[in-house]
């Protein structure tokens, strides 16, 4: 047993302090019941969206659509893409919501086996057909984008060393050890990487490719943004490596400040197309409300908002880009694909594989 | 009989709470993996323990949180001594710094390592970029600051007597450390090193970010494996995380249940450094700049924005970041935060004040001592259990009916008070434990009730423990990130939500913008911290 002492030294400090630690409590308002302020509505129905934690739309636009609609939007974010499927698939009849969107070719057809979609009948802008999986009414095309390898052309101009075009050129000794990349394992633009390796090596090519890869010096690490911001030169903390794994879109974001000219440049010929899904989920407490959203994502406005808000492109043909987007990207022609029936056969056997070689 | 009754009465409400979000989820999630299309059947997850790399797994859990805990002990009790025991210039400041990585969210921490030890950093040179020795290096950069705090309490009122009768009849300063100081230390270390092993087998996103995808631990294992559908396996594994943390809390609680009352306890009052302290200091100002090379390079970034000094980083915080990455100004993801963390700590507070109270009456039988011990140890489980299975147990769970509380606003406070709880027991149990329970006796025999006694002997003894780990409770739940995360509302953000996501946004001025807000992350901390510091009693922490 221990006798606690008693406070003989100063009083006047632990009261001071408790008056701090009061302060700050009032200062943040002091909840004490969560502070939900908008949470009883006026009974307005709402419809439920579940999507990934990279989703945004400016607010002006939600409120448009909720005033349309008499509806209330209710946006939950579980985590990336992958959280999202996941979530759906611990209760494919009864997911919680009313429509998903986010699920990107890589996941999309997990939603499929589950059956957990509805079909969706509306009409879908002009261009979007082209992005519809085959044979599948359930899945809405509502954006896409490429994971591309990015260089950075200061860089280069600046050593005297001519910028790398294709996959092969990665692997060497020019371009030694100027490449990081995500890995697939946590990463979505990582995974594209693996998959467009796949896609162009083929099933027995892409191992031997990624011990090329790693032994010409290529650095792996988890996320995107530890790739671009600590590693890549036009980016980077303590930059090194020239050429990431980013995406089509990432040249509008190095613009020069006179937004004369970009740093940095997409290959257009390692490139992997994903798109990302909505749907309505089977089971949806408000399928109108459903049906109304899924239409809004597809609607000019939305479509046109999509690059500033989300760094993907619109499936509408005719939504305009931003100013940035039109000048200082490029899109590639014959991108690298692979079918999604086939992605989710094999990815965690890539996966491992993709390990295996890694972690030698 | 009737008192067992009675204190399970007062700890029905922190135990209906723990069973609700946290046995229930957990067990619905685990229960997934054992039902396979409507019938019982065990033989997937039993099939799963049986791989290979599932011994792998393990094996590097243990050895990369093993080591983590040591060095975490070693490199600790130095600095434990010297910030608690000395009288120096700045201790007070080099304590509440010494936390602030204890809430940086884990992205954060990720990238400033990595901007240390990568090609162009500054330690770049070591080669240690992706590999286990940068793990374990984080591990101990996020919990040495736990052994200081805990060991540093029991420390700081360790009776110096029978220490000083032993050097006077000779024994050197080392001697009186090995058979003295150190074994009436074992407790508080003990239970300081269970608690940075809990923490250190259950990090997740600094073995992705630092380990290079090289390395897997049960949690990422189960992450990735939840993830990929494979629930059966993550159910097995989870079942051998909880298995273990089971052993280890067994473990734990002999070693500390020992013979603290032998360790003579004494107000002591810091002194000034002798020659001997020169190591322990030299050791301690070493641990402090360990943990300030990556903290200061967190601040220079926010204060740099191409290539000059700015403040514009923090400016831009009132506002949603370029082509609105945010969903609410950083400034109101602050404001939130303080928000969420007052409710999560009046939570953590009340609950952890029950436990604390049931933990430490005086157990007159033996059954009754049985279930205090378990249920000592019964709080400490949510923190080594993994968060991947939490989470998506709680979506199956208390998220849909009858509870449906997926957009209660009482639902990431609740989650966070859940982590913050064990700190606040730890925290309070050995203060209400020091209370002599006569004095009890006497209060209740001249007519007092219950409550009475409570105002009058527990009250006084405890009220500033109570405030400290209040404190302790606040700073935990404003770094709470991995199950804020998953539940947090979307428009209602905290702040190291806010921070993962401007980080994994590209845009100009997000990355910046990100660190500044790291950087306010961890100012207000540390402000907390040092409120704290002022109603420090010296036993308090003493695990």
């Amino acid at each position: 047993m221990f006798r606690l002492p008693m406070p003989a030294r100063t009083r006047r400090a632990p009261v001071l302090a408790l008056a701090s630690v009061l302060t700050l409590g009032s200062l943040s308002a002091c909840s004490l019941v969560g502070g939900g302020d908008d949470e009883s509505a006026d009974g307005a129905e709402t419809v439920v969206l579940l999507t990934h934690d990279s989703f945004s739309l400016p607010d002006d636009l939600v409120a448009a659509f909720e005033e349309e609609n008499g509806v209330e939007l209710e946006i939950r974010q579980p985590g990336d893409a992958g959280a999202v499927v996941t979530e759906i698939g611990l209760n494919p009849d009864d997911a919680g919501a009313d429509v998903v969107f986010g699920v990107d070719t890589t996941f999309a057809s997990r939603l499929l086996d589950a059956d957990a979609l509805e079909t969706w009948d509306g009409e879908l802008p002009a261009g979007a057909e082209a992005f519809r999986l085959d044979g599948d009414d359930r899945l809405v095309p509502v954006d896409n984008g490429n994971v591309c390898v990015n260089v950075d052309t200061a860089w280069f101009a600046e050593e005297g060393i001519p910028e790398p075009e294709t996959l092969d050129d990665l692997a060497t000794p020019t371009y030694a050890p100027l490449f990081v990349t995500p890995g697939p394992v946590d990463s979505s633009p990582g995974l594209a990487f693996l998959l467009t390796t796949v896609a162009a090596y083929g099933e027995d090519g892409w191992q031997d490719y990624w011990t090329r890869l790693v032994d010409n010096g290529a650095k792996v690490v988890d996320g995107w943004s530890d790739a671009y911001y600590v590693d890549f030169t036009a980016a980077g903390e303590n930059p090194t490596r020239p050429i990431v794994t980013s995406y089509d879109s990432s040249p509008a974001a190095t613009v020069t400040e006179d937004g004369s000219a970009t740093t940095t440049r997409a290959l257009l010929d390692t490139c992997f197309t994903q798109v990302e899904y909505a749907g309505v989920l089977r089971g949806a407490d408000n399928p109108e409300g459903a049906d109304a959203l899924v239409s809004w994502l597809l609607s000019a406005d939305v479509q046109e908002a999509l690059p500033t808000s989300m760094y993907v492109y619109p499936v509408a043909d005719d939504a305009a880009l931003p100013e940035e987007w039109a000048a200082f990207t490029e899109r590639p022609t014959d991108p690298f694909t692979l079918p999604t029936d086939e992605i989710a056969e094999n990815r965690e056997a890539w996966i491992s594989a993709w390990r295996d070689v890694v972690a030698r | 009989m009737r008192r067992t009754l009675g204190l399970l009465t007062l700890a029905a409400l922190p135990l209906a709470v723990l069973a609700v979000f946290f046995v229930v989820p957990v067990g619905a999630m685990v229960a997934r993996g054992f039902v396979v299309d409507g019938t019982f059947d065990p033989g997937a997850v039993v099939e799963v323990l049986g791989r290979d790399r599932t011994g792998r797994v393990l094996w590097f859990t243990l050895v990369s949180a093993g080591s983590g805990t040591a060095l975490s002990v070693l490199l600790g009790l130095p600095a434990a001594y010297v910030l608690h025991r000395l009288d120096l210039p700045g201790v007070r400041i080099a304590r509440g710094l010494l936390l602030v990585p204890f809430v940086l969210p884990t992205v954060v921490v990720g990238v400033a390592f990595r901007a240390l030890l990568g090609d162009g950093g500054l330690l770049g040179s070591l080669g240690l970029d992706g590999s286990a020795t940068a793990i374990v290096a984080a591990l101990v950069f996020f919990n040495v600051a736990v052994v200081v705090r805990v060991v540093g309490g029991a420390w700081a009122s360790l009776d110096p007597r029978a220490g000083e009768a032993a050097a006077a009849l000779g024994a050197s300063p080392a001697t009186v450390l090995r058979t003295v100081t150190l074994p009436a230390l074992r407790p508080a270390i003990a239970s300081a090193a269970s608690v940075v092993f809990l923490f250190c087998s259950t990090a997740f996103g600094l073995v992705l970010t630092l380990g290079g995808l090289r390395y897997a631990t049960v949690e990422t294992e189960i992450y990735l494996l939840t993830r990929a559908f494979d629930l059966p396996a993550a159910a097995g594994l989870s079942v051998v995380q909880i298995v273990g943390v089971v052993l280890l809390l067994v473990v734990v609680g002999r070693l500390r249940r020992s013979d603290d009352a032998a360790a003579g306890r004494a107000p002591t009052t810091p002194r000034r450094m002798q020659g001997y302290d020169v190591p322990a200091v030299a050791a301690t100002v070493a641990v402090l700049a360990a943990t300030a090379l990556p903290i200061v390079g967190l601040v220079v970034a926010a204060f740099r924005v191409d290539g000059a000094w700015s403040t514009a980083n923090f400016r831009a915080l009132t506002g949603t970041g370029d082509d609105t990455a945010l969903l609410v100004p950083v400034t109101e993801a602050l404001r939130n935060s303080l928000q969420i963390a007052v409710d999560a700590t009046w939570m953590a507070l009340l609950l952890g004040l029950l436990v604390a109270l049931v933990v430490t009456r005086r157990a007159r039988t033996r059954t009754e001592r049985t279930v205090r011990g378990v249920l000592d140890g019964v709080f400490m489980l949510p923190l080594g259990v993994s968060a991947v299975t939490l989470g998506f147990g709680l979506l199956i769970t208390v998220a849909r009916p009858p509870l449906a509380l997926r957009d209660d606003p009482l639902l990431v406070p609740l989650a966070q008070a859940l982590v913050a709880l064990p700190l606040v027991v730890r925290t309070l149990v050995p203060v209400l434990a020091g209370i002599d329970d006569r004095q009890r006796q006497a209060a209740a025999s001249l007519g007092a009730s219950p409550a009475r006694t409570l105002l009058v002997v527990d009250l006084p003894v405890a009220w500033r423990p109570v405030l400290a780990a209040t404190g302790f409770a606040f700073a935990a739940s404003l770094g709470e990130f991995g199950a804020t995360a998953f539940l947090a509302q979307p428009d209602r953000p905290t702040l190291p939500v806010v921070i993962a996501r401007l980080i994994g946004t590209p845009g100009g001025t997000n990355y910046g913008m990100a660190t500044a807000a790291a950087v306010v992350l961890a100012a207000t901390t540390t402000v907390v911290m040092l409120l704290v510091e002022r109603l420090r009693v010296p036993s308090v922490g003493a695990f």
